[in-house]
């Protein structure tokens, strides 16, 4: 069955380190999606086990077997590069029965099952059509049905959407992962954008320059993120300077810019300890009401700015200390409920509030996405 | 019976290359391919014309005894030189505006005049430099028209003037090309900003076709070196270190000969790697504007001006006196020289027999720069030599940017040494060297145009390297091999300096040679000549336009 396994696997240009010691198992018939910004080392991870290039250390296995030495050719993987490569002049179904025939299939076999993925990718009817000749979602799907077609079980996607406009986006990212299945084929998903990468993934990998940063199923990754950088890319979120002012066994004390307190559920942290607290957007609650109130961890402050984002409405809130916080709410229930200017107090249940220690490069360096 | 027949050969056939492609995964087989492919380009490109110079400098001190030779050799050597400059620079400023005009006007005289610009590109120089001498400088040309003899006498001016000519195309083709692919949203941009149309060109698209211009003037440079069967035609009196060679050959010890090609070659070679280091540092004129002239330049009549101004250029200095030589030809019909041809003397038999030898030579040299030249491409293109790939990039310009002739003395002493080597194939290599660059520079660009990724994806799919190249990148270059073989071609039939200098049985004259011969020395009338000028241009013609057909048959 076929699994990838890479151990302490490194890959530098030059001065550049691409991939730095990484380690990471990929199941059988598993769905897993790569995220993380430019340069993150996201397509010299898939070009490394497609054997387009050799590991400068490390180990690569693929079904248990070390493949460090073997050509691409040899691997049995699919490779979908992400502007689809497709070999500009052979016809669409020369295009897809270009693996077979390299395999060493006859022509006829070749050509029956080159047909058989046009019908599942929906292009047999474009079968005699030049590639240049056909939309940019027909040729993902010419990309998807030629890297099928050699029947290699492993299918290696680098921003497989990536060209396509917005809503064909949506519509494809279901279609592969149903490929996918029907297929039961291994598939890694390298993307940038957060959004496709939690909806089709099994199983999320957040990488940052060459190092994974987490690994884990989507909901997990965004629900306890475990770093700063990973809270930051993977969702919106808000974060906070300030140090442990008190603990007791069931919780701290927070001190934030100019006095501000408030209370998380952690009791890990030392006193005088330099954190950062985070929070997601869509987690935290404006409340209106001049009038003061004495509960914790509700903060004063006036709405700045008003965002309409279609689904959702995005308050930008000045806080009375200084600090800013990003609120999130559903259309339906934040339209017209605030305006700019408006007095209002945010809410940051403990529960939802995580505590990182401070970067030592600083906060704004940690938040950068390259 | 017959469909078994071919049932067996296919079978044949798929069986070989599936036993090539298996020896092509093989890392020696590559190695072996690659490794004689620099063995090749060092053995019998790179090092014989250095080697024939080194080894003959002891040979320099014969000529210190004779104090007006090495005069006459200096100053030829300079005159080589403000000659290459002064011809790059005129190009650039007359063959700039009528590629713009052809690539922004909408006008449909541009069709036309594109397809002219080639006109001198295809004409051997040899033919182009008579229709020169003919056009400027005899009684049936542009003199008779002012009653004169001639209007100018051959020397410097008319050498000028042909240089001029046959560099033009080659600035124009590329700067054509660059400004194709230049993307106007640039220039749009700064116009949106408030600059003047003629402002945004001077800040904006001339320094980000920087590259291309610098390309296009050392082309015309080199050229312009390198060029000796037209130039002697038209030099009169003038000497430069080609013509100095040329006419000297076998009336001076071979010391002088030696002192003017070590000379050319290490100048030039300094030369054109200086340009190529501080060119692209050189700075335009950017940080400053005057909106009113500049508004002046871009009006409606400015620009009327300039396109008018570029083609008159191009239809008076060079299309006329390239497409001159049609009419003493037509002459040559009606007085009787072609039937005295038809009729077959020894002075026509050494034209065919010339003609025959220029053809063997050409193609010959084109299939052994295929051969060679092509793993060399792939070489350059794909950097498998890593940052070696730059090193083997520069050295092999090298012999485009030396002239011709300066190699042809080199390579003569170092093959001559090797007496065994039949003279034919001593013709044939220095051919070889010479059209070198043509080949695997056209070829190498070609293969940096085919994304690396299809390549890598095909060997994904289980493609073994010999079917990653017959299927993926021979077909998608293939037009850039045959349009590659033909430049490589046509400038082997068109060369005169290096033949001239490897030759030394008189049998083995190359036909730029030999029609040289006739011109300068007179040992053809005019009519005779002419006609032989005439022949030439039709056969290169017929043989571009069988190609063509072969490639467009091929096409579809």
């Amino acid at each position: 069955m076929p699994s990838i396994r890479l151990v302490n696997v490194t890959k530098r240009f030059g001065n550049i380190t691409a991939i730095k010691n990484l380690n990471l198992t990929i199941n059988d018939r598993e769905y897993v999606c790569v995220l993380g910004p430019s340069g993150s080392g996201k397509t010299t991870l898939l070009k490394l086990i497609a054997g387009i290039i050799k590991p400068d250390e490390g180990k690569i296995y693929i079904d248990n077997k070390l493949v460090n030495n073997v050509p691409p050719q040899e691997r049995n993987v699919a490779y979908v590069p992400q502007y689809y490569a497709l070999f500009p002049h052979l016809t669409v179904i020369d295009n897809v029965a270009f693996g077979p025939l390299s395999r060493g299939l006859c022509k006829e076999e070749a050509y029956r099952v080159s047909m058989q993925m046009l019908e599942m990718t929906r292009l047999a009817w474009r079968s005699e059509s030049l590639p240049y000749e056909l939309s940019g979602g027909m040729q993902q799907r010419l990309a998807l049905a030629r890297g099928l077609a050699c029947g290699a079980k492993i299918l290696l996607l680098d921003e497989p959407l990536g060209a396509l406009d917005a809503r064909l986006r949506v519509e494809l990212r279901f279609k592969l992962k149903e490929i996918a299945e029907e297929n039961d084929l291994t598939v890694i998903h390298v993307t940038h954008d957060q959004e496709e990468a939690i909806i089709v993934a099994d199983r999320l990998i957040v990488l940052r320059r060459g190092e994974i940063q987490q690994e884990g199923p989507p909901s997990q990754v965004y629900n306890e993120p475990k770093n700063i950088f990973v809270a930051h890319f993977v969702g919106g979120a808000n974060f906070f300077e300030g140090f442990i002012a008190e603990t007791d066994p069931y919780g701290s004390w927070v001190q934030l810019r100019n006095g501000f307190i408030l209370r998380v559920n952690e009791t890990k942290w030392k006193v005088g300890e330099r954190i950062v607290l985070m929070i997601r957007e869509e987690r935290t609650e404006i409340i209106k009401g001049t009038k003061i109130r004495e509960e914790i961890n509700l903060l004063p402050g006036t709405i700045r700015e008003v965002s309409f984002l279609g689904d959702f409405i995005s308050y930008e809130i000045l806080l009375d200390n200084g600090d800013s916080v990003n609120s999130k709410m559903p259309t339906l229930l934040g339209i017209g409920r605030f305006r700019v200017d408006e007095r209002v107090y945010v809410r940051l249940r403990t529960e939802h509030l995580r505590v990182y220690p401070y970067p030592p490069q600083g906060l704004y360096q940690e938040l950068e996405v390259i | 019976m017959g469909r078994q027949r071919a049932i067996a050969e296919e079978d044949i056939k798929s069986k070989l290359i599936r036993k090539i492609d298996d020896l092509s995964s093989k890392k020696s087989a590559k190695y072996v391919v690659y490794a004689s492919s620099l063995i090749f380009f060092f053995a019998f490109i790179l090092i014989p014309p250095i080697a024939g110079i080194l080894e003959n400098l002891n040979k320099l001190g014969a000529i210190y005894y004779d104090p007006s030779l090495i005069a006459n050799a200096n100053l030829a050597i300079v005159n080589s030189f403000i000659m290459a400059f002064t011809v790059a620079g005129l190009d650039l400023i007359a063959a700039l505006p009528l590629a713009w005009f052809i690539v922004r006007s909408k006008m449909r005289l541009v069709n036309f005049i594109d397809a002219l610009v080639n006109v001198p590109f295809l004409l051997p120089t040899t033919a182009l430099g008579y229709s020169f001498l003919l056009f400027w400088s005899s009684r049936d040309g542009i003199p008779r028209i002012f009653g004169a003899e001639s209007l100018v006498s051959p020397g410097f001016v008319l050498v000028l003037l042909l240089h001029f000519a046959f560099s033009y195309p080659v600035i124009v083709r590329v700067m054509v090309g660059e400004l194709l692919t230049y993307r106007e949203v640039y220039e749009v941009a700064a116009r949106t900003l408030g600059a003047q149309p003629f402002t945004a060109v001077r800040t904006i698209t001339l320094p980000l076709l920087k590259p291309g211009i610098i390309a296009s003037f050392l082309l015309s440079f080199a050229r312009s070196l390198s060029e000796t069967g037209a130039t002697v035609i038209v030099a009169g009196n003038f000497e430069n270190g080609s013509v100095f060679i040329f006419k000297n050959m076998g009336k001076v010890g071979e010391g002088a000969l030696v002192y003017v090609s070590s000379v050319l070659i290490l100048t030039s070679t300094i030369i054109f790697f200086l340009i190529k280091l501080l060119a692209p540092k050189l700075k335009f004129p950017i940080k400053r504007a005057s909106p009113p002239i500049e508004r002046k330049l871009s009006s409606y009549g400015a620009v009327k001006f300039r396109d008018g101004a570029a083609i008159l250029v191009f239809l008076v200095l060079v299309i006329a006196p390239s497409l001159f030589v049609a009419l003493p030809v037509l002459n040559a019909f009606l007085d009787g020289t072609v039937n005295e041809m038809v009729a077959g003397s020894e002075l026509w038999s050494t034209f065919w027999r010339s003609m025959l030898i220029s053809y063997a030579v050409g193609s010959t040299s084109t299939l052994i720069n295929i051969v060679f030249g092509l793993p060399a491409a792939i070489l350059i293109a794909r950097k498998k030599l890593g940052r070696a790939t730059s090193i083997i990039k520069s050295l092999v310009s090298i012999p485009i940017i030396v002239p011709s002739i300066a190699l042809g003395v080199s390579l003569k002493l170092f093959w001559g040494r090797y007496g065994f080597i039949p003279e034919l194939w001593v013709i044939v290599l220095s051919h070889t060297t010479i059209t070198y660059t043509y080949f695997v520079e056209s070829m190498s660009a070609a293969i940096e145009g085919i994304p690396v990724e299809i390549e890598d994806v095909a060997s994904t799919l289980g493609a073994k390297p010999f079917t990653i190249f017959r299927r993926i990148t021979l077909p998608l270059t293939k037009y850039a091999v045959f349009s590659g073989a033909i430049l490589t071609f046509t400038r082997a039939l068109g060369e005169t300096g290096a033949a001239k200098a490897v030759v030394r049985t008189k049998d083995l004259q190359t036909l730029p040679v030999l029609l040289v011969d006739w011109i300068v020395n007179k040992y053809a009338t005019s009519s005779q000549s002419a006609l032989g000028v005439g022949l030439y241009i039709l056969s290169a013609f017929i043989m571009l336009l069988a190609l063509r057909f072969i490639i467009r048959g091929r096409k579809r």
